[in-house]
């Protein structure tokens, strides 16, 4: 494990750490407004400075972080979970039911992802359901095709038939014989897929077309923060940072188990 | 080639179908008409409006008259902007993001290629692992991240770069750059990945034994058989470009397609969404058809 490695695991404990304490870890709350101090910049009594309203933006992106994780992290397990039962009844029932299946899978893939994430985020209602929905919605497809095609490979393997056999149903085989053997596969897809959903959050957000009042995710704090990026760059800078960084610390960590799985893959960096 | 290319676009026709009645489907669900406002109309004139747009019909109707008008190119008027036409909108603001996702693609070809091969050459060195950590930093950059950043320096503090609008050369090479700059990190380490697995193979030895000289060998034998990942890639990257590009508008305030499609959704003008939408669709499934015939016209294995 090398050095960024370390680094984007602890990064992420961290952020997750002061997600779920937030309350304790906050030095404010996040709407507590100290007018007297109102567009502040960054100073000991206020880390990150405040906004308009006098409220302090460490807070505010310490629970942020609860939002934009939640979202990106909820999103994908649901996504996974969707793709993976789907994947598996197409890819081991085969045949027509495949074909079938696989066609469903085709449409949803050549609609372009982030019109129909707006569109049903709109639709939804503007808000963390909408978005959850929307995201898991999009990005279920890219774990069935996977899943389907690593399960129409390892059906066909020695363990299988003996496993069938035995006498063993065909979910005992799925469960238990097939899907250990992705579960590698699916540690990776959830960390490429993570970082995904964070972005396409607060890429939404930022416009102006994601997490709506009272809520805010760090897309919303970025977005409010570019309205003033003239004179007041430390609001806008940020919350882009916490994008950014929990973003490269997934990527990094995806690199770094993917080439764990596969030595003979020279590290990327 | 010809033949298949209309094959493949009368395939593409159910896609955009789908596209067309999805799209017409959430945004009826959607709460809220395009003429719902502060101020309320009076309800004889809002009647009026909505008999002259047909919303007075039923979905069903409404539905048909919409893909009657479609099949004839017509893509009706927007909600909003009185007296235009969606396709006249479109006409405007296509050239425009069609001219910024280009200027990005070739950002992502001309330097995530040559990062790429560079990196595999010198496998492990510092420049290696120079390119491939700006790379990762590249890929986990959201766009609007990296527009902002570039606003923030080029344009206020230095005053290089005009920070908005669209008027000229100068102001596109922000939008291009913040746009390209993820897509061009992936490309680069797709293309060094792809080039040392040719490097390890034996054709590039005999190459070598034979006395080739290395350019000729980097042209002929190495590029020629690594391109074939990337290729395959430019179809998801073309979507990636177009529908990545409205952020892109929004942070720079370019009159394109992305802008107005932003706008129209908090309108809710819904020609105009429908619009876009379909012509984003449309882009996609040209892009990814364009991408199979290169890839035919490289790789003779692949048969029509």
């Amino acid at each position: 494990m090398n050095i960024l490695t370390r680094l984007s695991f602890g990064f992420l404990g961290v952020v997750f750490f002061s997600a779920v304490f937030a309350p304790l870890v906050a030095p404010y709350s996040y709407e507590t407004q100290d007018t007297l101090n109102a567009l502040a910049t960054p100073n000991f009594s206020h880390l990150m400075g405040t906004d308009r309203l006098g409220r302090d933006l460490f807070s505010r992106i310490i629970y942020g972080a609860r939002v934009s994780l939640f979202i990106g992290v909820l999103t994908t397990l649901l996504a996974l979970l969707i793709g993976t039962i789907y994947g598996s009844i197409s890819g081991y029932v085969g045949g027509r039911t495949d074909n079938l299946m696989m066609r469903i899978v085709d449409i949803v893939f050549a609609l372009p992802d982030m019109l129909m994430i707006i569109l049903i985020t709109v639709m939804m209602g503007q808000g963390v359901i909408g978005i959850f929905v929307a995201l898991t919605l999009v990005s279920w497809v890219t774990i069935a095709r996977l899943v389907r095609g690593e399960v129409l490979r390892l059906k066909e393997q020695a363990y299988v038939e003996a496993a069938r056999a035995l006498g063993a149903n065909s979910l005992r085989i799925v469960v238990r014989e097939i899907l250990p053997n992705i579960l590698d596969l699916m540690v990776v897809t959830l960390t490429f897929r993570i970082p995904v959903a964070i972005l396409a959050e607060s890429t939404l957000s930022f416009i102006g077309l994601g997490i709506a009042p009272p809520f805010s995710s760090w897309g919303t704090l970025a977005n409010e923060g570019w309205k003033a990026i003239k004179f007041y760059p430390h609001l806008i800078l940020f919350p882009s940072l916490a994008i950014f960084l929990t973003i490269l610390s997934f990527n990094f960590l995806g690199d770094w188990y993917r080439n764990y799985l596969d030595p003979r893959k020279k590290s990327l960096i | 080639m010809l033949k298949y290319f209309f094959k493949r676009l009368l395939q593409g026709i159910p896609v955009l179908f789908v596209v067309a009645t999805l799209t017409f489907i959430i945004m009826r669900l959607v709460p809220g008409g395009p003429f719902d406002q502060e101020k309320k109309l009076p309800p004889e004139i809002l009647a009026n409006i909505e008999a002259k747009y047909h919303l007075d019909q039923s979905v069903g109707v409404q539905y048909l008259f919409y893909l009657k008008q479609l099949i004839h190119g017509d893509m009706g008027p927007s909600y909003k902007y009185i007296g235009r036409d969606v396709t006249d909108i479109i006409l405007d603001t296509f050239p425009v993001s069609i001219t910024l996702g280009l200027l990005a693609m070739l950002i992502v070809v001309g330097v995530g290629v040559p990062a790429g091969v560079w990196s595999a050459y010198r496998q492990n060195s510092i420049v290696d692992q120079a390119f491939m950590f700006f790379a990762t930093l590249g890929i986990s950059v959201p766009s609007f991240v990296l527009g902002t950043i570039l606003v923030w320096v080029m344009s206020h503090k230095l005053q290089w770069l005009p920070p908005a609008l669209w008027e000229g050369p100068r102001y596109m090479i922000l939008p291009a750059i913040a746009l390209g700059a993820p897509f061009t990190g992936y490309i680069a380490r797709l293309v060094r990945s792809s080039v040392l697995e040719v490097l390890a193979s034996d054709y590039i030895r005999t190459a070598r034994a034979k006395g080739l000289t290395e350019p000729v060998i980097l042209l002929k034998h190495i590029l020629k058989n690594s391109i074939f990942p990337i290729i395959s890639v430019l179809g998801p990257l073309t979507a990636g470009l177009v529908t990545g590009s409205f952020v892109i508008e929004f942070i720079f305030s370019i009159p394109g397609m992305g802008s107005f499609f932003i706008t129209a959704v908090t309108n809710r003008d819904y020609p105009l969404i429908m619009g876009v939408t379909l012509v984003y669709a449309v882009l996609i499934v040209v892009a990814n058809i364009f991408v199979d015939m290169i890839y035919m016209w490289l790789d003779p294995r692949v048969r029509l």
